[in-house]
């Protein structure tokens, strides 16, 4: 019965967190991409257009729901379904911490803690290239079933470079379990270098994560792989005849990916939860003095405001983060908080970049993507797995 | 077509045809192209125009000769004045009448600001095309400073109609020089940083680099102009062969390339922005000082003093507004070099106060008409960078 | 008028030579010379001319003289790129007359064509394509012309005509 209980409040929990960061992701994408523009992005609806997301999703929520006459009804509508359903449906495996005690009862931060963790992903993730397909032809419309075409080779062509990348990681940790891969990573070189799989002797996994980087934009649809999409071209891809609340599904789908793939990488990659450098040199306190920073950056800023009304929002958010420095300035929290802190500022991070990257670089041309598949990225990824099981084979893994 | 008929059933069915625009977010405007595709390979491509004409030509007709001006301003509505331009050295011609220094400088100052503020769009909505969203919004950060100095001269962002025949509409306003040289002070390393972003990024140079490739005797006799000929080898700018409006006293170089694809063709417009600003720069050091308008009364409008104190002056201004001015019978073709190419005004005059024809020869028409065969044979997504490459405007296509 | 135009002219003359009736009159009025050319000769003279290096066709319009006899002056601009010359041809069309096309001569002649079609009725007999360039396929009238109102005819589209 516990059993039941805990796993229905963890996934409840998951649910909500996951659905405010879809939300919010979207927030902060167009807020980064505006200042790397030089433009202020969202910021009438709110403070600091903080409630831009939900006049957005209101809106999507309200509008007709528009079917048009053409299309294969069944399939059109089950596309964005399938793509929200997939993409979420990875989360069940993964773990964003390790097992802790809370209230007396100890639990891991995981829905699932499935042994073929990795295998799991992977099959549902290469599972959304159905959404796209069944959109795009179930359209019934050139763009679409253009966008669609593109969007199948794509994803088809850079999940071998992507499975590959992850192999090599896998070779090192021998096991599928995402929770002992990370836990696997523990430990530090000369007290300071962590074990994480990209430095991890006797085969650092750089040349993979890079592979492993770009593949997930490429899985993703993101600049500068966002071809199925590409506005310029093809209208909006495979979901040039979506509105309304299925328009919005494949957006959320995007971005739930976006996660589920930093969340892989940080995983397999980046040693998960695992702090950056050993708790003995103060690791643990490293929220408290980001957290305390941002408030106070936030309140000198408050104070000397350019905008009225940033002298009343700005000392409001500088109380919200004080708040949260002091949340983790508690040691009795650090077991509970911290391991998730170190797990989502990766993600985070990752994420970042994928903003970063989108607010930089040109798209590639189809044929172009497709040779830079299967000519430079896919021999890499061979190459630095057959490297791997070598260096694994002669002077042993873990 | 009866070409298609003879294929094998079999390829003939692979075809799919297209069609693009005249709404989609490429076509920069209101064009529309029927493209034929085998897979992704355009196989042939049908421009369609004429969803923006305004039979602006037609309206020229009803108009005062001066009244004319304001129209030529919605022709090309990213080179407003250099088609102000082109319209008044048309007319001045057939008048015979010579403006002022002045004028002439602050004509050729501001129109080379027009270059850039179109180039900058051009840039921008290129990088867009082929995805680098930001280097459009860096461009539109550029261009709201040139818009800043044309609205200090006209009153006006867009649509200036600042050059009137005879000069300028209104004298330059105080401190104008201050505010153009704070923007070539800074213009120039705003360049370099579109170059950092562009110019060796390896995305862009596979999106660019053998796209779109025409031969030269192919682009002269598709009657194209402007920075595309000269970026597939041919040193020909109006700006030198034919100078107008003092251009042959600046120093000023046409930068070419020769190998005419996409690429080359950024390249000689970045290059084109560098030496405008080096005339506008020369332009502020050498600005002459003088009247704004040809002494010229019953064509020109007199000045508001002169209208209170003088019957004469008063007199002249209630005939040109009321009733024009009339223009000695004959004909005069025009051609400035606008920034997308050769930019001429055919005006015929039957000797009455409006114009018998006004005839705009538009670059962006001509330049259209090579659309098909740059982009037969290449992928949809070459259709994109061709299209951005090529630069036109609708307004300017489709009058 | 013309004698004094060939006198500036080599390749004028040259082509006065060569083909005596084409060309019917000429001048050279502020700068800019004009040829008044047979339409019945235009290609001819157009092939002629392009050999002789007027590789550019400028631009191709028309200028309606309604109500005076013939109506019609279909312009060609040439432009001589190697020399930096610029020429001017004017044929005169009577209302219900066409002339030869050029677009054979210079691609480029194709649009210039359909526009002069569709904005002054004016037919190019050997046109590989004389459709409509800006206006609607089932528009009727021709817009440039003199005797067309400049606020348009209230039913202009034949669909709303014919409805």
């Amino acid at each position: 019965m516990d059993y039941y209980l805990i796993t229905a409040i963890k996934a409840a929990a998951l649910m909500g967190f996951l659905l405010l960061t879809l939300l919010y992701l979207q927030w902060i994408e167009r807020k980064v991409i505006a200042h790397v523009q030089v433009r202020i992005g969202p910021s009438r609806v709110g403070p600091h257009g903080l409630l831009q997301p939900v006049a957005d999703s209101l809106k999507l929520l309200l509008k007709e729901d528009l079917v048009p006459p053409h299309v294969n009804k069944f399939l059109y509508l089950l596309a964005p379904f399938l793509a929200v359903t997939l993409a979420l449906l990875s989360y069940a495996v993964i773990p964003f911490g390790p097992e802790i005690e809370i209230l007396g009862v100890r639990t891991r931060l995981q829905l699932a803690d499935l042994d073929i963790a990795v295998l799991f992903v992977l099959a549902v993730s290469s599972m959304t290239v159905y959404a796209v397909v069944l959109a795009g032809w179930a359209s019934n419309s050139k763009y679409p079933l253009l966008g669609a075409l593109r969007s199948a080779a794509q994803m088809i062509s850079y999940e071998l470079p992507l499975a590959l990348a992850v192999a090599a990681p896998l070779l090192l940790a021998n096991t599928l379990n995402l929770r002992e891969i990370v836990e696997r990573q523990h430990g530090y070189y000369f007290g300071l270098l962590p074990r994480w799989n990209v430095f991890q002797l006797p085969a650092p996994q750089i040349v993979s994560l890079v592979v492993f980087v770009i593949a997930m934009f490429a899985e993703t649809n993101r600049v500068p792989f966002d071809l199925p999409e590409a506005e310029n071209e093809l209208v909006a891809g495979f979901h040039t005849e979506y509105s309304s609340m299925k328009f919005a599904a494949f957006f959320m789908a995007e971005y739930a990916n976006m996660i589920t793939i930093s969340a892989m990488a940080t995983l397999l990659f980046l040693g998960g939860w695992l702090p950056p450098w050993p708790a003995s040199l103060g690791s643990n306190w490293a929220p408290t003095v980001l957290f305390g920073g941002a408030g106070a950056l936030a309140l000198y800023h408050g104070l000397n405001a350019a905008r009225a009304r940033d002298r009343r929002t700005l000392p409001v958010v500088a109380a919200g983060f004080f708040a949260l420095a002091l949340l983790f300035a508690v040691p009795r929290f650090h077991p509970l908080l911290v391991p998730p802190f170190w797990f989502l500022a990766k993600v985070g991070l990752l994420l970042w970049i994928f903003m970063w990257v989108r607010g930089t670089l040109p798209r590639f041309r189809y044929d172009q993507l497709m040779r830079f598949a299967w000519g430079t990225l896919f021999p890499i990824a061979v190459v630095n797995l057959v490297v791997t099981a070598l260096l694994v084979a002669v002077f042993g893994g873990a | 077509m009866s070409d298609e008929i003879s294929l094998p059933a079999e390829t003939a069915a692979r075809r799919l045809t297209l069609n693009m625009g005249p709404q989609h977010p490429s076509t920069h405007g209101v064009l529309r192209m029927v493209l034929e595709l085998d897979g992704e390979t355009v196989v042939r491509a049908e421009p369609e125009i004429g969803f923006l004409h305004t039979g602006i030509e037609k309206e020229c007709e009803q108009k005062f000769y001066h009244q004319v001006v304001t129209l030529t301003d919605r022709v090309d509505y990213l080179a407003p004045l250099s088609n102000n331009l082109c319209y008044c050295l048309a007319v001045e011609k057939l008048l015979g009448l010579e403006v002022p220094p002045l004028a002439r400088w602050m004509r050729v100052m501001l129109t080379e600001l027009t270059r850039l503020n179109s180039h900058l769009v051009w840039l921008g909505t290129h990088a867009l095309d082929i995805g680098a969203m930001s280097v459009f919004l860096y461009c539109f950060r550029e261009r709201e400073e040139i818009l800043r100095i044309f609205e200090m001269f006209s009153g006006q962002r867009m649509m200036t109609s600042y050059f009137r025949i005879g000069g300028l509409a209104l004298e330059p306003p105080r401190g104008w020089h201050h505010a153009v040289r704070r923007f070539i002070e800074t213009f120039p390393s705003r360049l370099d940083e579109y170059e950092e972003l562009l110019t060796r990024n390896p995305i862009w140079l596979r999106r660019t680099k053998g796209i779109a490739v025409v031969p030269l005797e192919d682009l002269i006799e598709l009657g194209v102009t402007g920075p595309m000929l000269r970026a597939a080898g041919l040193a020909w700018d109006i700006r030198k062969a034919e100078p107008y409006s003092d251009y042959d006293k600046f120093d000023f170089e046409i930068p070419t390339r020769t190998e005419g694809d996409v690429y080359a063709r950024y390249q000689v417009r970045l290059e084109e922005m560098r030496q405008s600003t080096r005339i506008v720069r020369q332009a502020l050091e050498g600005m002459p000082s003088g009247r704004h308008v040809a002494d010229a009364p019953g064509i020109v409008l007199p000045d508001r003093e002169k209208m209170k104190t003088e019957m004469e002056a008063l007199i002249y201004h209630f005939k040109i507004v009321t009733e024009g001015f009339r223009v000695p019978p004959g004909e005069v073709y025009q051609a400035v070099e606008s920034p997308r190419g050769e930019l001429a005004y055919y005006v015929v005059s039957d000797g009455g106060n409006k114009p018998w024809r006004v005839y705009m020869r538009t670059p962006s028409f001509g330049n259209l008409q090579a659309l098909p065969a740059m982009i037969e044979g290449g992928l949809i997504a070459d259709v994109v960078a061709a299209l951005g490459s090529m630069d036109f405007v609708l307004g300017d296509v489709d009058r | 008028m013309l004698s004094r135009v060939l006198a500036n002219h080599p390749v004028v003359a040259e082509l006065a030579a060569q083909d005596p009736g084409a060309l019917l009159d000429g001048k050279l009025d502020r700068g800019e010379t004009t040829l008044i050319v047979a339409p019945a000769r235009i290609r001819e003279v157009c092939q002629f001319l392009k050999q002789r290096g007027f590789t550019r066709l400028s631009s191709i319009t028309a200028v309606d003289w309604y109500p005076a006899e013939p109506r019609f002056e279909v312009v060609y601009h040439l432009h001589n790129l190697g020399e930096n010359v610029r020429l001017r041809l004017k044929c005169r069309l009577t209302e219900n007359e066409s002339i030869a096309s050029v677009s054979a001569v210079w691609r480029a002649a194709n649009w210039y064509e359909r526009e002069v079609w569709d904005l002054f009725g004016i037919r190019f007999d050997g046109h590989p394509n004389l459709r409509r360039i800006l206006l609607p396929e089932d528009w009727t009238d021709h817009p440039l012309r003199k005797d067309f109102p400049v606020h348009g005819r209230r039913y202009g589209y034949a669909r709303e005509e014919a409805g």
